[in-house]
């Protein structure tokens, strides 16, 4: 039974480090492996998310809706960023990830000037459950069902539907996706405002864990940034994989050695696994099919 | 760009005049040159030396403060601007020098020339960082916004681990890291001196200081852009395939490259270390870590000149909107990079100069 306790609590601190990286990492990969672009807004569309979450909440809209409301907000923000500013560098990768520190800056630093340093959150909803002498948050068991949905969500999304059949026909060959009636435009937006949604959807549902101030978006960046790059550019056989490897180490080296050293585990795994795998778990992968 | 290239060929050789290497100071790879840039060049120098005999104290104290800096955005210049690496994680060695001061002046003082060991000490810190670092991404091939990424993510992960110092086991020597509060109370630059040593608190002595080594500093910067490594940086930037094939270890001259670039931006973490006598982690982290990136954009990122004049306006401009709030002075900031990007991605001052060279062949085609 001992041996059964102990395992859960392991698979517990897996699943939990594993929703993190998936949820965290979830927005920034459908950006850069759709359209190449490092959106460094990134942490800016967690926090609008988690804000959005949080005062709906309060408003007494219950917590699933607020959660969605959140989402939403932020996709929208992507949406409308990206017809302003996003869509004219799409020829400059690198100039790109420059202006969406801009972005950022101006989100956060705005937030400060509107809503002020720090917000009362909301409480962490469901309570907590009991296996041998450890009680554990229900909360985070939910978290780690939800990312394992959302993944299946998004394939079903990207190979099951119109949007996603003409989402990945415009990024492989936008020429022809166009010669073929696809306005390749909207697809941009449509993919970059999904890549935001996810974003927000990670800040909404982590919102009741966190505390609310306009820099919480910089506490998802270090692991999303890991997650994508060990997972290169596909979503599915890079970030999910990736994101299962990174949880592994994240999850022992946080319960060995604190949270410092887990974030300090995986950017050492990522040098090691760049300097061997330059194109990212998914370019391995997917080597064989070329 | 691909003609400056050849031109960097063709450098004209001395002639049993000026040595060779005063001639890479007008070299193809910097955008100022001729007998009209040197003269408003020397001018610049004079005004800035006599500027402490006009303004008042506070004016001079903070010049040399905007001084502190411009060494960081130089070392920028050079990574990124020059040689096509972006590197967002200048800060971290900024901090990481900054506390090697902190902790070496704090043990050892500042008498019998401790301050400047803490100098050297701070700077070849970040030089050696910069190789650990530089050698796994460059070796490993990382490029691109991976490089940028992974930059900014140590950059991050050393912020959190130095926030977290706070505790007394946090401490080397005397010297007590502080955590979010930072570091204070480390002695300011002293050079030692018969009897007694000159303490440079900010003030005009090390406003001199700063503006000498300012000077020589892009002097030799200029010097190396225009010099055989400074061509094979360009060629990196432009097209780093075609160098390689060229015969060029390109990773080498990435890793030199960011080594002293790194150093520079040391430089400015011992500089300001000891300007303020205090370092914090906040001066590293995804705010401040923007700045630098801003500076160098605005101006112009691939000509020292542009990064150094533009550094200067930026940080005049910056602290004049903080007097309604730094948090107005960071959107401000936001806003500018964005803009800059999207419409002028070479910078202003490139842009102003084309603009200018554009017009100037607009009324010759006319007259």
């Amino acid at each position: 039974m001992e041996y059964v306790y102990l395992s859960f609590g392991a698979f517990y601190q897996f699943g939990d480090a594993f929703a993190f990286l998936v949820l965290s990492a979830m927005g920034l990969a459908v950006i850069f492996g759709m359209m190449g672009i490092i959106n460094l807004a990134h942490g800016e569309f967690i926090m609008c998310g988690a804000y959005v979450t949080v005062v709906t909440a309060r408003m007494g809209v219950p917590l699933p809706i607020a959660m969605l409301c959140g989402s939403l907000a932020a996709g929208v923000l992507g949406i409308v960023l990206e017809r302003m500013i996003i869509h004219r560098l799409y020829h400059r990768p690198l100039d790109s990830i420059v202006a969406t520190w801009g972005i950022s800056l101006i989100l956060t630093q705005g937030t400060l000037i509107v809503l002020g340093s720090s917000m009362s959150g909301i409480s962490t909803p469901l309570g907590s459950f009991a296996v041998g002498d450890y009680t554990y948050s229900t909360y985070r068991m939910v978290l780690f069902g939800m990312a394992l949905l959302l993944l299946v969500g998004l394939y079903v999304v990207f190979h099951h539907t119109t949007f996603g059949i003409h989402s990945r026909a415009t990024i492989q060959a936008p020429d022809m996706a166009r010669a073929a009636g696809i306005d390749t435009g909207r697809m941009y937006s449509l993919t970059f405002g999904l890549g935001a949604a996810l974003a927000g959807l990670a800040g909404a549902l982590y919102a009741p864990t966190i505390s609310m101030v306009p820099t919480l978006g910089a506490n998802f960046l270090v692991e999303s940034f890991v997650t994508v790059v060990v997972g290169g550019a596909d979503v599915f056989l890079g970030t999910a994989p990736a994101a299962a490897i990174l949880a592994v180490i994240k999850a022992f080296l946080t319960g060995w050695q604190g949270q410092l050293m887990g974030q300090v585990g995986l950017l050492i795994t990522v040098m090691v696994v760049i300097r061997i795998l330059p194109q990212g778990l998914s370019g391995w992968l997917l080597k064989g099919r070329k | 760009m691909g003609m400056s290239q050849q031109e960097g060929a063709g450098v004209p050789r001395s002639e049993g005049r000026s040595p060779d290497w005063l001639l890479l100071l007008n070299g193809p790879q910097t955008l100022g040159r001729g007998p009209l840039f040197w003269v408003g060049f020397v001018l610049a120098v004079l005004a800035a030396v006599i500027y402490p005999f006009f303004m008042d104290a506070w004016s001079v104290g903070n010049t040399a403060y905007f001084f502190c800096w411009v060494f960081m955005a130089l070392g920028l210049s050079l990574i990124w601007g020059y040689a096509g690496s972006l590197s967002f994680g200048q800060t971290a060695f900024f901090g990481l020098a900054g506390y090697t001061y902190g902790v070496v002046t704090m043990n050892f003082g500042a008498a019998y020339g401790m301050s400047l060991v803490g100098l050297v000490l701070g700077v070849g810190m970040s030089c050696l960082g910069a190789l650990m670092l530089g050698y796994i991404l460059f070796y490993g091939r990382i490029s691109g916004v991976f490089l940028g990424i992974v930059t900014l993510s140590t950059t991050l992960v050393f912020t959190t681990f130095m926030a977290q110092t706070a505790g007394s086991q946090w401490a080397i020597g005397d010297a007590r890291l502080g955590g979010d509060n930072g570091m204070t109370g480390m002695p300011p630059l002293t050079i030692p001196w018969f009897g007694s040593d000159i303490a440079l608190y900010s003030g005009v002595p090390l406003y001199y200081l700063l503006l000498a080594m300012l000077v020589l500093c892009y002097l030799c910067l200029r010097i190396l852009v225009n010099s055989r490594f400074g061509n094979v940086l360009v060629a990196i930037r432009e097209n780093p395939h075609r160098t390689e094939m060229l015969g060029y270890d390109i990773r080498r001259y990435q890793l030199i490259v960011f080594v002293i670039g790194s150093g520079l931006a040391g430089l400015s973490g011992v500089l300001y270390t000891a300007w303020g006598q205090y370092i914090s982690p906040s001066s590293m982290d995804l705010a401040a870590a923007a700045l630098p990136i801003i500076w160098v954009a605005v101006g112009g990122r691939k000509d020292l000149t542009a990064t150094l004049i533009g550094t200067l306006v930026v940080l005049g401009v910056f602290q004049n909107l903080t007097i309604f709030g730094s948090y107005y002075a960071f959107v401000i900031m936001g806003l500018l990079l964005v803009v800059v990007v999207v419409f002028l991605p070479e910078g202003l001052i490139p842009g102003l100069v084309k603009l200018a060279g554009h017009l100037r062949r607009r009324k010759g085609d006319l007259a």
